[in-house]
């Protein structure tokens, strides 16, 4: 307990990034009022500074808290460790490339509003939470703190029908949601006593695991989070929400909220439900494959390119769970199984961020360009554009020696080690199939003549952005074995 | 003194009846409702464990939920009024600009 002022200062440190990002969002909603209107993207760049500055802050947090064995705080409702860290690493720099895809775009689209970046750095200090939550209380709040300014981001554009519609069908799919997760919770709650997780693990390491009141429990965690990072059969708002959201906003979402019920995965089921582990992987595997499948499959028929995209991360979301189910399958797994999905959820987020970003560079006004018939004929006119989407549409296949082959690599190589052969088969014929609608874009791009002048939406943070993006696409395809082995090491803060 | 069963039927009761709700009934106001139903089943459970496990957890948690409920009642209204002056709906079968 903290007995002098001094004392709950220094217990708070380990919360200061989350602090800063707060803040800054704070800020950037009262600085709103001075700024004038045409010049909202200066907002955009404090809140960059604000996660710059946050990034540092969490890293030498982290190097002062290495060898560190206390990572709870806050009678462990806080968890400051290697694993959080490196999710924090993963939010910092989705929302970073979300606020520099953003600037230009949001001008287009005349919704270039000062609350925009405060949502953005709001939902992405509520991922921060969600990576650190220790406790049941604190994973909920973090996770809602995510959602409700992601709903209202999906909503953005007050005026048009369908930005409205996706934000009413976000909310209410997401609050359902949530509803089912609270109801586990309160079960697990009821049968341990504690909604620490440390203190469910303890408990379940003793309890009767034949108890059903547990197996609801669980049954009902898996769903809810399924819903969140869109697995099939909970996957039905995803395409609807990305299509209709800003196309900014839908690159954002497709990316932060997704890692973070990741990360949120990896620490309950891998960790607090470890005694469930079989069970867990056997539901896991099983959903894995049908949002393999789905994905996958209903890709092929979109011509809306916001839609396949929608498609092609529900498809993602099962490589990705592919790696779960193995990391849960048992004790040896965990670490190489959870090090390959965080691997792969930080690949995910640099090439999908990229794809929308050349979305976006179509969006001009008159013409949404959300149409893949919209790219005949790009790769003639503008060789850069279309030459940036193939290695993004390339990565996305697993193409080597690009960084989508690498985390798909690891991936069926963890299915393969425990001893689901069957699993990495079959995502290994799903991506097959997904070569076929990613490839078409190319094609479309390179084989047809263009029907249209381009007008691409040109802009420095926009080219930093690709840049970025394109940048760490070739560099963990080449050199993946870095990365990997800092998750492997934050994995190990885990057990 | 009224038995825990008691009250974990209660809220088992509520819970289906906001399922059942959310997924049969077409006013956008209705599912919003028993959404509502659903978390405050999760809260009657979590009050109930809370006395009879004598552990102050359960009911630290309800304060949040109710919260973070009055939270998410504002931007769904907001929503709502927002589809409303746009488009006139408020039944979920005519959200259907964007097909799922």
């Amino acid at each position: 307990m903290p007995n002098s002022l001094h004392d709950f200062f220094q217990q708070l440190g380990p919360m200061y990034p989350e602090f800063l990002v707060i803040a800054v969002a704070l800020i950037a909603l009262v600085a709103d009022l001075v700024v004038p209107r045409g010049q909202k993207h200066l907002l955009g760049w404090l809140g960059l500074i604000g996660l710059a500055a946050a990034a540092a802050l969490t890293l030498s947090l982290a190097a002062d808290h290495a060898g560190n064995t206390q990572t709870a705080f806050f009678n462990g409702t806080f968890l400051f460790d290697p694993f959080s860290v490196f999710f924090k690493m993963v939010f910092y720099l989705s929302c970073s490339l979300g606020i520099l895809l953003s600037m230009k775009y949001l001008s287009v689209e005349d919704i270039h509003r000062g609350e925009y970046y405060s949502l953005m750095l709001f939902a992405t200090s509520g991922m921060m939470l969600m990576a650190s939550a220790g406790d049941l209380i604190t994973l909920y709040l973090g996770l809602e703190l995510m959602a409700l300014s992601i709903y209202i981001l999906a909503g953005f554009m007050r005026g048009d029908g369908r930005s409205n519609e996706a934000g009413i069908k976000y909310l209410l799919l997401g609050a359902f949601s949530s509803g089912i997760m609270l109801y586990g919770m309160s079960l697990l709650y009821g049968l341990s006593g504690t909604t620490n997780l440390n203190g469910i693990m303890t408990f379940l390491q003793s309890a009767d695991l034949t108890n059903p009141v547990i197996f609801l429990a669980m049954v009902m965690l898996i769903v809810s989070f399924g819903f969140k990072v869109a697995a099939v059969p909970f996957h039905m708002w995803v395409p609807d929400v990305y299509e209709g959201a800003p196309t900014s906003v839908t690159a954002f979402m497709s990316a932060g909220p997704k890692v973070a019920g990741f990360a949120v995965l990896l620490r309950v089921f891998v960790h607090a439900l470890a005694p469930l582990q079989g069970h867990v992987s056997a539901i896991l595997a099983v959903i894995a494959v049908l949002t393999m499948a789905v994905g996958n499959i209903m890709a092929i028929s979109q011509t809306n390119i916001k839609r396949m995209l929608a498609y092609s991360s529900i498809a993602h979301a099962g490589y990705a769970l592919v790696g779960l189910a193995a990391a849960t399958a048992n004790k040896a797994m965990m670490v190489d199984g959870s090090a390959s999905v965080m691997l792969y959820v930080l690949i995910y987020t640099v090439m999908n961020m990229g794809a929308f970003g050349v979305v976006i560079m179509l969006r001009k006004s008159g013409s949404r360009g959300e149409e893949i018939a919209d790219f005949a004929g790009l790769g003639k006119t503008n060789k850069a554009a279309a030459f940036l989407m193939l290695i993004f549409m390339f990565s996305l296949t697993g193409i080597p020696p690009l960084a989508g082959f690498m985390g798909k690599f690891y991936i069926f190589k963890s299915a393969v080690q425990a001893g689901m052969i069957w699993l990495a088969i079959l995502g290994v014929l799903f991506s097959a199939i997904s070569a076929y609608f990613y490839l078409r874009v190319i094609m479309v791009m390179w084989m047809y003549d263009p029907k249209q002048e381009f007008s691409l939406l040109r802009s420095p943070a926009l080219a930093l952005a690709l840049a970025i993006a394109v940048t760490a696409v070739i560099v963990i395809g080449v050199a993946p074995s870095s990365v990997l082995e800092i998750a492997r090491a934050s994995v190990l803060g885990l057990m | 003194m009224i038995p825990l069963s008691w009250y974990v039927i209660l809220s088992a009761l509520l819970f289906t009846i906001g399922v059942v709700g959310v997924l049969t009934r077409r006013n956008v106001f209705i599912i919003l409702m028993s959404i509502e139903l659903m978390l405050n089943a999760a809260n009657i459970n979590m009050i109930a464990f809370s006395h009879y496990l004598q552990n102050l957890t359960g009911q630290i948690f309800v304060v949040f939920v109710i919260t973070v409920a009055a939270a998410e009642a504002a931007v769904a209204l907001a929503l709502i009024i927002l589809l409303v002056r746009n488009r006139g709906v408020v039944y979920v079968d005519e959200f259907n600009i964007l097909k799922g």
